[in-house]
C-alpha cells in the first residue's frame, strides 16, 4: 500500500487558503485521524477565512466559529452539551492559531485543560498573526521579522524567545501533550490515535509553516517544516500521563540551514544565528533531561 | 397587576428566586464566573446540581467571557443553557453577547444591575446593562423577586419562539432584590413543563449535517440581510412578549401585562417612567400624591429591548407631561431611557419630557426626590436633571 | 405560517468554488516515471489530488501499473508546487500556466 495516512478526506477542495498553506495541511491530517464524528471550534484566525465566505464550508464536519479568546471555553460547552445528549463518541476539537492560543486565548485554554474536559486542542502554530498580516505573537521565535517587529534601521526584530505553549501545558499537567509538524503527517496521526485513548484534555501543537508570513516560496512548506525538526528548532515530543518521549530526528542539520530558507530571518548576522543555535541546543538538552526524569519510576 | 392569585409558598432572595426559575426551566447547562452580587445565584445552582435537584452540568469557568462562550457553545449543541453575571462581568462578556445574539441562540441570562468602577462600587445601577442595549439581547428589568423568577420562565419561552430566536437578559437590582427576601409563589414543575416545552433547536450541531456555524460574509454576502432579520425578529418579539405574558397570566395567575406596566394611569395628567425597584418607590409616592389629590401615575418599563415605543405613545397620550427616571449615565448625552422615550414620542406627541438621572452607585432615591421629580414634570420643566447629589439637586 | 429566522450558517461545500484561476505555475505528472508513492497526494494543502485506479495511465513498470495513481484536479490546484518539491522521483514538472483565453 502506498498510502501512509488514511485516504478518507474531511476537508474539501475549493477553500481559500494561501498557496502552500501549512495550517490547511494540519486540518486535513487532524480530520483524517479523528474522522467524521468530530466537531471543530475555530476562533478568529486564518482558519476562520480558509473555508471561504458564506455560503461555503470546506469541512465535512460541523465547524463552529467563535470569537478570538473563546476556543477553550467553547469546546468545554460543546463537550458537556454533547455528553448530556449521550454523544460521548463525538470528538470535540478546538483548532486555534498561535495568537489565539499563546496570547488572547491562553486563559481560556488553560481553564479548559484544568477542568479536564474530554477535548482535543490543536494549536496550529504559524508563529504570528498571519491572517491579519504577519504581526508578532508570543509564539513568534527570536530573530523573526514581522510587520510589528520590522527590522528597520535599529535591527528591531523580535528579541524574545518563543513562548512554547506545549511546554506550558506539560507544566500544567495536561494528560496528553504533543508537538508535531505537517512534514510528518504519519507522526501527527499516530499521536492523535494515542491521544484519543485518553479520556480528558489533549493538547497538540502543530508547527504550521506559512509561506506568506515566513517569506519562503510556497513549494517549500513541507521542506521548511522538516528542517524545523531536523535543526532542533521545533523538537517533536509526546508527553503522556507524565512521561515525556522526545523524537530524535534521523538526520540533523544546523539551525542556520533552517533560518537561511526564510526571508523573516534574512537580517540575522552570525552572532544572532549562533545565539539561536545555542538556545536550540539548550532547549533540546532541557527536554532530554526531562525525558530522563519522567522515565524514572515515580515515588 | 401581580395580584398573586396563588399563595406564596416560599420566602426567597431575588438571587434564590432566579436560581429556582432556572431549575424550573430545566436548564441543562450552566456556566458562570463569580461576581458580587450575582454569586449567590450560581452558588445556589451549583448546590442544586451537587444535590441532583437539577439535571444539569455546571461548568466553573475562569472568566465571564468564557462563561458566555461555553453557554453559547452548549446552546448551539441543542441544550437549554443559562448563565448569570453583573457589572464588570457583563462588560467582559460584551463580545460574546453580540456573538450569541448573532448566532440566533435563545440563551437566557440573569444580570444583577451593579455600578461600574472606578471607584469600585457593588451597589445597584443600570449603566452595565444600558451599555449592552445594542447587542441583540432582549432586556427585562424586574421589580420583585417573584417577577425575577417568572421572567426566567417567560424568558426562555419568548427567546425560543421561532419568530424571535434571540437571547434575553433579565435584570435584578443589586441587593435591593438580589439579597433581599420577599414572599414568592414557586410554581409546580408540572405546570412549568406545560408552559415551557423542551428546547428544540432546529440548527443544532449534528455531524450528519456538517455546517459552518457563524461563518464569514463579504459586503456582498448575506451580512446585511442577517442583521435585518435580527432587527425584524426583535420587532416581532413584541407580539411574542405580549402573547407569552398573557399565557403566563392564564397559567399562573400573575399578569405582567406585556412590555410596560401602567400604575394609576387611567386619569393621570402627569406620569413618571421608571424601571426596576425605583418603580416600586415611585408607585408608593404616586399613591401618596393621589391621596393629596394630585393626578399622577407611573409607567414601569419592563422591557428596554425591544423598546416599547407604541406602548409609551399610547400610555402618555392623555398626559400633560411625562418624566423619565434613569439609574444610569451616558456621558455627553441624557439618560438612555429618556433618549428612547423622546425618540418614541417624536412626531407622535407634543408633551414635554423631563429627564432625570438619579440613584447612581446605589444611592437611595428618596420619597422627597420623587416628589421633586413630579413637581418638575408638573411645571413642564423640560431638559435633563441630576437628582440626589450632594449639591442639593 | 412561521417564517424561520436567518442564522449565519454556511452549508454549501467549497468544492463548488474553483480556485484554478489562482494558478501561475501548473504541475504536470510524468506518469512514466511516477512510482505511485502518493507523496504528492499526501502533501497537497488544496486537496487537489484524486486517487485513480485507471489502468490507462502510463506507468514505469508492471508493479506500479497495478497501484493507484495520483491525478491532479486542475479545478482546485493553486499551483503551490509542494507536490513537485516533495516528489522523490522528480517527475512533477511546474510549467508557467498558459494564459486562458476569455
Amino acid at each position: 500500500m502506498p498510502f501512509s495516512i488514511p485516504t478518507e478526506e474531511f476537508m474539501e477542495p475549493g477553500h481559500t487558503a494561501c498557496h502552500g498553506c501549512g495550517a490547511t495541511l494540519a486540518m486535513r491530517y487532524v480530520l483524517k485521524a479523528l474522522g467524521k464524528n468530530t466537531v471543530v471550534s475555530v476562533p478568529a484566525s486564518c482558519w476562520a477565512v480558509i473555508p471561504g465566505a458564506m455560503p461555503y464550508r470546506t469541512l465535512d464536519v460541523p465547524m463552529v466559529y467563535t470569537p478570538f479568546a473563546a476556543t477553550g471555553a467553547s469546546i468545554s460547552g460543546l463537550r458537556e452539551a454533547l455528553d448530556i445528549q449521550g454523544k460521548e463518541d463525538y470528538n470535540v476539537v478546538g483548532f486555534a492559531g498561535d495568537g489565539g492560543t499563546a496570547d488572547i486565548g491562553l486563559q481560556s485554554l488553560s481553564g479548559a485543560m484544568e477542568r479536564g474536559h474530554n477535548v482535543f486542542y490543536i494549536m496550529y502554530d504559524n508563529e504570528g498573526y498571519m491572517n491579519t498580516g504577519v504581526q508578532r505573537s508570543g509564539s513568534t521565535p527570536y530573530g523573526a521579522e514581522t510587520t510589528t517587529t520590522p527590522v528597520g534601521k535599529e535591527r528591531n526584530f523580535k528579541r524574545q524567545n518563543k513562548k512554547v505553549v506545549a511546554d506550558i501545558m506539560m507544566a500544567q499537567g495536561v494528560p496528553y501533550v504533543a508537538t508535531a509538524t505537517i512534514a510528518y503527517p504519519e507522526d501527527l496521526i499516530r499521536k492523535l490515535d494515542n491521544a484519543r485513548k485518553i479520556h480528558g484534555p489533549k493538547f497538540i501543537q502543530v508547527l504550521a509553516t506559512c509561506p506568506t508570513g515566513w517569506y519562503y516560496p510556497p513549494e517549500k512548506s513541507v521542506e521548511v517544516s522538516r528542517l524545523a525538526v531536523q535543526s532542533g528548532v521545533f523538537p517533536l515530543y509526546e508527553f503522556q500521563n507524565g512521561v515525556l518521549r522526545v523524537s530524535k530526528p534521523s538526520k540533523t542539520v544546523e539551525v542556520r540551514e533552517y533560518l537561511s530558507m526564510q526571508g523573516r530571518f534574512s537580517h540575522l548576522n552570525d552572532e544572532d544565528i549562533a545565539q539561536l543555535q545555542e538556545y536550540v541546543n539548550q532547549r533540546m538538552t532541557m527536554l532530554l533531561e526531562k525525558e530522563k526524569d519522567t522515565a524514572k519510576p515515580g515515588p | 397587576m401581580q395580584s398573586a392569585q396563588r399563595k406564596y409558598n416560599a420566602i426567597l432572595t431575588g438571587n434564590d428566586a432566579v436560581a429556582v426559575g432556572a431549575k424550573l426551566a430545566r436548564v441543562g447547562f450552566i456556566s458562570a464566573y463569580p461576581i458580587t452580587p450575582q454569586t449567590t445565584i450560581v452558588e445556589k445552582l451549583a448546590e442544586m446540581v451537587a444535590n441532583r435537584e437539577i439535571q444539569a452540568r455546571y461548568v466553573e469557568v475562569e472568566s465571564e467571557h468564557s462563561a458566555l462562550a461555553a453557554t453559547f457553545a452548549s446552546e448551539l449543541a441543542g441544550i437549554r443553557s443559562y448563565t448569570a453575571t453583573s457589572s464588570h462581568g457583563l462588560l467582559y462578556m460584551h463580545e460574546m453577547l453580540h456573538w450569541t445574539a448573532g448566532m440566533r441562540l435563545p440563551v437566557v441570562m440573569s444580570v444583577v444591575n451593579r455600578a461600574l468602577g472606578p471607584p469600585w462600587n457593588i451597589w445597584t445601577e443600570q449603566t452595565d446593562t444600558m451599555n449592552q442595549k445594542d447587542t441583540g439581547w432582549m432586556q427585562v428589568y424586574c421589580e420583585s423577586n417573584q417577577e425575577a423568577l417568572d421572567t426566567i420562565l417567560m424568558g426562555y419561552r419568548i427567546a425560543e419562539s421561532e419568530k424571535v430566536m434571540l437571547p434575553l437578559m433579565s435584570m435584578e437590582d443589586a441587593f435591593v432584590l438580589s439579597h433581599t427576601s420577599e414572599p414568592v409563589s414557586i410554581p409546580d414543575q408540572e405546570e412549568v413543563d406545560g408552559f415551557l416545552p423542551p428546547l428544540d433547536l432546529k440548527f443544532r450541531i449534528d455531524t450528519n449535517n456538517p455546517m459552518g456555524y457563524g461563518s464569514y460574509s463579504t459586503p456582498d454576502g448575506p451580512f446585511m440581510e442577517l442583521k435585518k432579520d435580527m432587527i425584524e425578529s426583535m420587532k416581532n418579539s413584541k407580539n411574542t412578549i405580549r402573547e407569552v405574558t398573557r399565557n403566563f397570566a392564564e397559567a399562573f395567575g400573575r399578569d405582567y401585562s406585556g412590555l410596560i406596566e401602567e400604575y394609576a394611569m387611567d386619569d393621570a395628567d402627569y406620569a413618571l417612567i421608571a424601571s426596576g425597584t425605583l418603580a416600586s418607590t415611585g408607585k408608593y409616592v404616586v399613591g401618596k400624591m393621589r391621596e393629596a389629590g394630585r393626578k399622577v401615575g407611573l409607567i414601569r418599563l419592563r422591557f428596554f429591548r425591544p423598546f416599547p415605543d407604541e406602548e409609551i405613545v399610547k400610555a402618555t397620550k392623555n398626559l400633560k407631561g411625562v418624566g423619565v427616571l434613569d439609574r444610569s449615565v451616558s456621558y455627553g448625552s441624557s439618560g438612555s431611557i429618556a433618549n428612547e422615550v423622546k425618540s418614541s414620542l417624536y412626531e407622535k406627541s407634543s408633551i414635554p419630557v423631563t429627564g432625570f438621572v438619579a440613584g447612581l452607585g446605589g444611592r437611595d432615591v428618596r420619597i422627597e426626590e420623587f416628589e421633586k421629580m413630579f413637581d418638575y414634570i408638573e411645571k413642564g420643566k423640560t431638559g435633563n436633571y441630576f437628582i440626589g447629589d450632594r449639591e442639593g439637586n | 405560517m412561521v417564517e424561520l429566522i436567518l442564522a449565519p450558517i454556511a452549508e454549501k461545500s467549497s468544492k463548488f468554488n474553483h480556485t484554478d484561476s489562482w494558478r501561475i505555475l501548473k504541475p504536470e505528472i510524468e506518469y512514466d516515471k511516477c512510482i505511485r508513492c502518493m507523496i504528492c497526494w499526501k502533501f497537497c494543502p488544496d486537496n487537489a489530488f484524486e486517487i485513480s485506479t485507471g489502468s490507462s495511465i502510463p506507468s514505469p513498470n508492471e508493479r506500479t501499473a497495478k497501484l493507484e495513481a495520483p491525478v491532479i484536479n486542475y479545478d482546485y490546484c493553486k499551483g503551490c508546487g509542494i507536490c513537485a518539491n516533495e516528489c522523490p522521483e522528480k517527475c512533477i514538472e511546474m510549467t508557467v500556466e498558459s494564459k486562458k483565453v476569455i
